[in-house]
């Protein structure tokens, strides 16, 4: 399996070119990233090609790594039902740097390039209609980024005297707590409470 | 002019002025027939549909937000609120994918389990649906029968995990408890009565001149389109396409069980209702199989890798080590390496699958849900534009949607 995927990893490398940047092999998927702009062109050979066939757009979604420049991650699900394999193409995106929409290729992308709008903000240049898609009428933000709160800004109540739903800004009755439980000896890069003191600890004995 | 002019004049589309009686209706978010929360905005020209807009989000409830901000065990509970007809394949999906990044496989015994289960929520969704396709376009009895079975396979569900929807009992490493030899009997003696019950549902439908009538050529979709509008399962079989991931990607021990892949000719509403009752007479198959090779075999349920899995209760009494590990997996969870992994299931529905992230800690960074439904609802404009009003329902019916992994 893996071999054959490394083969098609690099007959993508000779054809797509520049387009391509690099691919991978993991855990039996084959990834394959590729420039932004070429995006559209990338998925119409992949849909073509007769070594390749993705006939069938399975995702489209986003992921957010807010501390790179382009921090968000566009990865397409493709999968071939007739030569029976997968893959999953990437590129990259900021949040004011549009992706070029593939809804003229698969009709499957329209709703998907939506959601990712909705949720990440990440905008398709050519759709032809990128509207909000899961959060309510009129919401603002995008509720997927790393940096848009779990509780959200703003909750909803039904005010008996206005008779209709308002929203106000969220009022957490109990502080929100966030459990991280990472052991201290792996993965764990704040300081545990009561640590921080540790670097003043000879400085005082030094005053004294 | 001896005669008055009683037409408007002809227009560049061939319409006359005044000919032009599009109108705009809003279904649902109430509806009996939008199986749940969708709203649809239809512009019609008389009864025609000329436009659909469906607005989903109504039970958006942040799920792969949520699932960022709870460990791997955690999150999985998640899974049974999405498709809530069938709750276990989507655990399978998720657990599969987590097991996929840690590297372990679980034992034969959790393997039948799965399977089992799986096929069992295959006939929960496929009744309701078969059933309420059919209430949609006017019968009433299907739904009464069907919900019946469907009653005794929540049973099922219940003695294994105890609860009826919400089982949270495939779980990365196995499953949750062993099954009880009693239920692999009751499992075994449901499956021939219920090949009957089908026969009688079929014998309402099948033949019926009313739901041929509504269903025949209605919401026609070619495999062509059907695979560039990304449906997968049963709305690819019902045109044509021989794909089954049970078959062609096999997961579990599916490889090693016989069944057959019914497969539609003309891809319309009455096809894919052909293909869900064959699919659960398969189902019905593949059930007795699993079930007969529970009886025969013995063995533990759970990956036995006390860093993922935690210890028997029994064990946790007298070893000390196995109350740290209990402890640790339920506090801090366990980690799943660095990675990223996508891995589909052939739920009732289609291809649902899970794409995790991992950032090497004890939560995911990032879990996509691809929902077949939600693929499918997207194609509801495609499928309708040039039907009648009613026929609306009828696809809806057929396209097999629920919004608990639509909205998500």
């Amino acid at each position: 399996m893996d071999e054959s995927l490394n083969k098609l990893g690099a007959y993508l490398a000779e054809k797509l070119g520049p387009k391509q940047t690099s691919f991978q092999v993991e855990l039996g998927e084959l990834t394959i990233e590729v420039k932004r702009d070429s995006i559209p062109d990338v998925i119409a050979f992949l849909c073509d090609d007769d070594r390749c066939r993705f006939g069938c757009l399975i995702d489209i979604c986003g992921v957010d790594y807010p501390e790179r420049d382009e921090r968000f991650d566009v990865v397409y699900h493709l999968l071939s039902p007739w030569l029976n394999h997968r893959i999953r193409v990437r590129a990259t995106a900021r949040a004011d740097t549009p992706v070029p929409s593939i809804v003229e290729l698969f009709p499957a992308a329209n709703w998907f390039e939506r959601e990712a709008f909705d949720l990440y903000g990440i905008l398709f240049e050519g759709h032809p209609d990128l509207r909000r898609l899961l959060t309510d009428y009129g919401f603002q933000g995008h509720p997927l980024r790393k940096d848009f709160p779990l509780t959200g800004f703003v909750e909803l109540r039904y005010d008996d005297e206005l008779k209709r739903v308002v929203y106000e800004p969220v009022n957490l009755m109990q502080e929100f707590r966030s459990f991280d439980f990472l052991s201290p000896w792996e993965g764990m890069d704040t300081a545990i409470p009561g640590d921080e003191k540790a670097g003043e600890a000879p400085d005082r004995k030094g005053d004294a | 002019m001896s005669e008055i002019e009683t037409k408007a004049p002809e227009l560049d589309s061939g319409k006359r002025e005044g000919d032009d009686r599009t109108f705009t209706i809003n279904f649902g978010p109430q509806h009996p027939a939008a199986h749940g929360v969708l709203r649809l905005v239809l512009e019609l020209d008389g009864e025609v549909v000329e436009r659909v807009d469906p607005h989903i989000g109504l039970l958006h409830r942040g799920t792969e937000k949520l699932i960022e901000h709870k460990t791997y065990l955690q999150a999985l509970p998640y899974f049974d609120r999405l498709d809530y007809v069938a709750p276990m394949n989507q655990e399978h999906a998720y657990s599969l994918t987590v097991e996929k990044l840690v590297g372990i496989t679980v034992p034969r015994r959790a393997q039948l389990i799965r399977v089992l289960y799986s096929e069992i929520g295959r006939l929960l969704s496929h009744l309701l649906n078969v059933t309420t396709q059919a209430m949609d376009v006017g019968a009433l009895t299907p739904p009464l029968w069907g919900f019946e079975e469907r009653e005794k396979l929540m049973v099922f569900y219940e003695r294994a995990s105890g609860s009826r929807m919400h089982a949270a009992y495939v779980r990365p490493g196995g499953v949750h408890q062993d099954l009880p030899p009693a239920l692999v009997d009751d499992i075994y003696a449901f499956c021939d009565p219920f090949l009957k019950v089908c026969d009688d549902i079929e014998g309402l439908l099948t033949n019926n001149r009313i739901f041929k009538q509504r269903n025949v050529d209605i919401g026609v979709i070619c495999q062509e389109d059907a695979w560039a509008h990304g449906f997968t399962g049963v709305m690819v079989r019902g045109s044509g396409a021989a794909w089954d991931l049970r078959k062609s990607q096999p997961y579990e021990c599916y490889d090693e069980l016989e069944f057959d892949i019914p497969v539609g000719k003309n891809g319309d509403c009455y096809d894919r209702y052909l293909c869900r009752m064959e699919e659960m007479r398969q189902s019905v198959r593949l059930m007795k199989q699993c079930c007969a090779l529970l009886a025969t075999t013995p063995g533990p349920v759970t990956a036995d890798n006390h860093k993922m899995v935690p210890p028997r209760r029994a064990e946790m009494k007298s070893s000390m080590e196995s109350l740290i590990h209990h402890f640790k997996l339920y506090t801090e969870g366990y980690h799943v390496p660095k990675g990223e992994a996508y891995v589909p299931v052939e739920a009732p529905k289609g291809e649902f699958g899970v794409y995790l992230v991992s950032d090497g800690t004890n939560r995911p960074y990032r879990c996509k849900i691809r929902a077949p439904s939600f693929a499918h609802l997207a194609a509801l404009d495609f499928l309708c534009r040039g039907h009648m009003l009613a026929d609306v329902s009828a696809v809806i019916g057929s396209i097999d949607i629920v919004f608990g992994e639509i909205d998500r």
